[in-house]
């Protein structure tokens, strides 16, 4: 119990450590010993924070690329991981183990030729050029598929008889059953992308497009021995909707993680 | 004589003129239907992902620098690769760094998951969960910026608190050791939530009823451990080494934020490599061959997982 208790408490130190630095003032970011309750919060860091700089642009930049790419994730494989699961066409077989197979390629091997493609459509410097690269979920449609086959064919069966189109089958019942797998897909596809700093980093170049982690990087270089507090309060206001969403569906990160190892 | 009578089907719409020809347009309908709904995630992948894997291949096999045209030098880039002691360093430092952040991520994660098994209480078991979870949340990049404040050699919480223990303060950033010992612990302490979860699952899938009789029978927690609950849990320590080694060996956000590379080119990963090739070197087919060289790289090191795991993980 101890032990775990001084894990506990070493694992949280950073971040709470990033907090109350946050709430001092610049001055005395690095009084030593460090003053883990601040005795005064400056609460005017973080409205300095959105003053003095474009902290409202990241954030909202972050909004919207998030966004805009667990959309597409959800509604791109949802639409994919049924049709492998649930339909029955030639070459699936091939086509979802191509899509399998580029599900193990590490985006460092591919992060090249997607920049050139960007820049041969006009894209550099896009949000836009963020997003779209993003909606190829290939492990979306894996982890759809699978909660596709665990389904009954039955309910599908006999709506056909019925007289239902194989769209109405699928937008009338069996996504309306895929709320877990969606919700844990929004989940992980949100946690992967709202803390994105490398891709951000080559496709933007003006800095009133970019994210929150690289908007937060860049604020430290412009500001180098400034102030900490301000860059902090950034920081801690970048982790607040992962804090926030965690907190609401934690057992779908959970699930999120457990899934993805039954490879 | 005989007359043949034929007997038709009764069918309901005028357009079939032969059995079976009704189920083989049902079957293109729902072919169709199939190829629609998967075209968009297919789209996707095959321009995104797909297409560009090969791309980066032939890119390869170029000299381009984006200004003007590409030039096709066939293998040379390869050639001078392995002479290229930049990338050659890198992927020893990139290998170094993986293989020390993947063994304390998979043997903390568990040691803190086997202690956490044995809390009953649920309140304790979330708070802990939450507590390991939560670096998990934060960015890589802007917690580098956080962690780099935290290990300043001379105003950094880290070394104020180890001499307060009469231990020495060490050097963090500015030395080659320190470094590198820096961005392990950094990228250890963010990833350690992902193992200890998947490992909490794992344990909780472990029947109790095994454990209960090795008990009666006598056996020691160690024994316990090496013997029933490890080969058990095997599938998920594997998942956990491949994709934790894949993930450390692309090592880009904490050594571009906290040390460039540096000092000297003490924590310059190959990933670092391709980006500064790439992207600041304008040195497009070089910086793909790099890229290939680390693919294989990766493919390589899964493919030996893999084999080695036959000897030692349980599937049941």
């Amino acid at each position: 119990m101890l032990v775990l208790t001084i894990a506990a408490v070493l694992v949280v130190a950073p971040i709470a450590w990033a907090v109350s630095t946050s709430l001092r003032t610049p001055a005395t970011s690095f009084d030593l010993p460090p003053h883990w309750i601040p005795t005064h919060p400056v609460w005017s860091n973080y409205s300095a924070a959105f003053d003095k700089v474009p902290l409202a642009t990241f954030i909202l930049n972050s909004v919207v690329v998030t966004g805009l790419i667990v959309a597409g994730q959800l509604i791109t494989s949802t639409m994919s991981g049924y049709a492998f699961a649930m339909v029955r066409f030639r070459g699936q077989k091939a086509l979802f183990a191509i899509i399998l197979a580029t599900m193990m390629v590490p985006l460092q091997t591919t992060i090249i030729p997607v920049f050139l493609l960007i820049r041969y459509l006009g894209l550099t410097d896009s949000r836009l050029s963020l997003v779209l690269p993003a909606v190829a979920g290939a492990f979306g449609t894996f982890l759809m598929r699978q909660y596709f086959l665990q389904m009954p064919r039955e309910l599908g069966e006999a709506a056909r008889v019925d007289g239902a189109s194989h769209w109405q089958v699928f937008s009338r019942i069996y996504a309306r059953l895929a709320f877990a797998p969606m919700a844990t897909l929004a989940v992980l596809t949100y946690a992967a992308y709202w803390n994105e700093f490398f891709r951000p980093l080559i496709f933007l170049q003006t800095s009133s497009k970019f994210t929150l982690p690289l908007g937060l990087v860049s604020l430290q270089g412009y500001f180098g021995t400034g102030s900490v507090s301000i860059v902090l309060a950034g920081v801690v206001i970048a982790l607040i909707p992962s804090v926030l969403i965690f907190a609401a569906a934690q057992r779908y990160f959970v699930e999120g993680i457990v899934a993805g190892s039954f490879r | 004589m005989s007359t043949v009578t034929q007997v038709r089907a009764p069918h309901t719409s005028g357009a079939r003129t032969t059995p079976g020809s009704g189920r083989r347009r049902a079957a293109r309908r729902e072919a169709a239907f199939g190829y629609a709904m998967a075209s968009l995630s297919l789209i996707a992948v095959f321009v995104f992902t797909a297409g560009p894997i090969v791309a980066s291949f032939v890119l390869a096999l170029f000299k381009w620098d984006i200004i003007s045209s590409p030039e096709f030098v066939g293998l040379r880039n390869f050639q001078t690769l392995v002479h290229d002691q930049t990338v050659t360093k890198s992927l020893a430092v990139t290998l170094g760094l993986a293989v020390a952040i993947v063994a304390l991520q998979v043997g903390l994660g568990l040691g803190l998951a086997l202690l956490v098994a044995q809390r009953t209480s649920k309140v304790a078991r979330t708070i802990f969960r939450t507590a390991f979870f939560l670096p998990l949340l934060a960015s890589a990049a802007s917690i580098s910026i956080v962690m780099s404040y935290l290990f300043d050699q001379h105003f950094g919480v880290i070394n104020y608190y180890l001499t307060m223990l009469h231990l020495p303060a060490v050097s963090w950033l500015s030395s080659t050791g320190g470094a590198t010992a820096t961005i392990v612990l950094v990228a250890v302490w963010q990833q350690l939530g992902f193992t200890f979860i998947l490992f909490v699952a794992a344990l909780g899938a472990v029947p109790p009823d095994i454990l209960e009789a090795a008990k009666v029978d006598g056996a020691t927690p160690a024994r316990l451990f090496w013997r029933i609950k490890l080969p058990l849990i095997s599938p998920s320590v594997l998942f956990a080494s491949v994709v934790g080694l894949i993930n450390a060996m692309q090592l880009f956000d904490q050594p571009y934020v906290m040390t460039k590379g540096g000092p000297g080119d003490a924590t310059y990963t190959t990933v670092l490599v391709v980006y500064q090739t790439a992207f600041q070197n304008l040195q497009f087919g070089y910086a793909s061959a790099i890229s290939v060289l680390l693919f294989v790289v990766l493919l390589l090191i899964t493919a030996v997982q893999f084999t080695v795991s036959r000897k030692w993980v349980f599937y049941s």
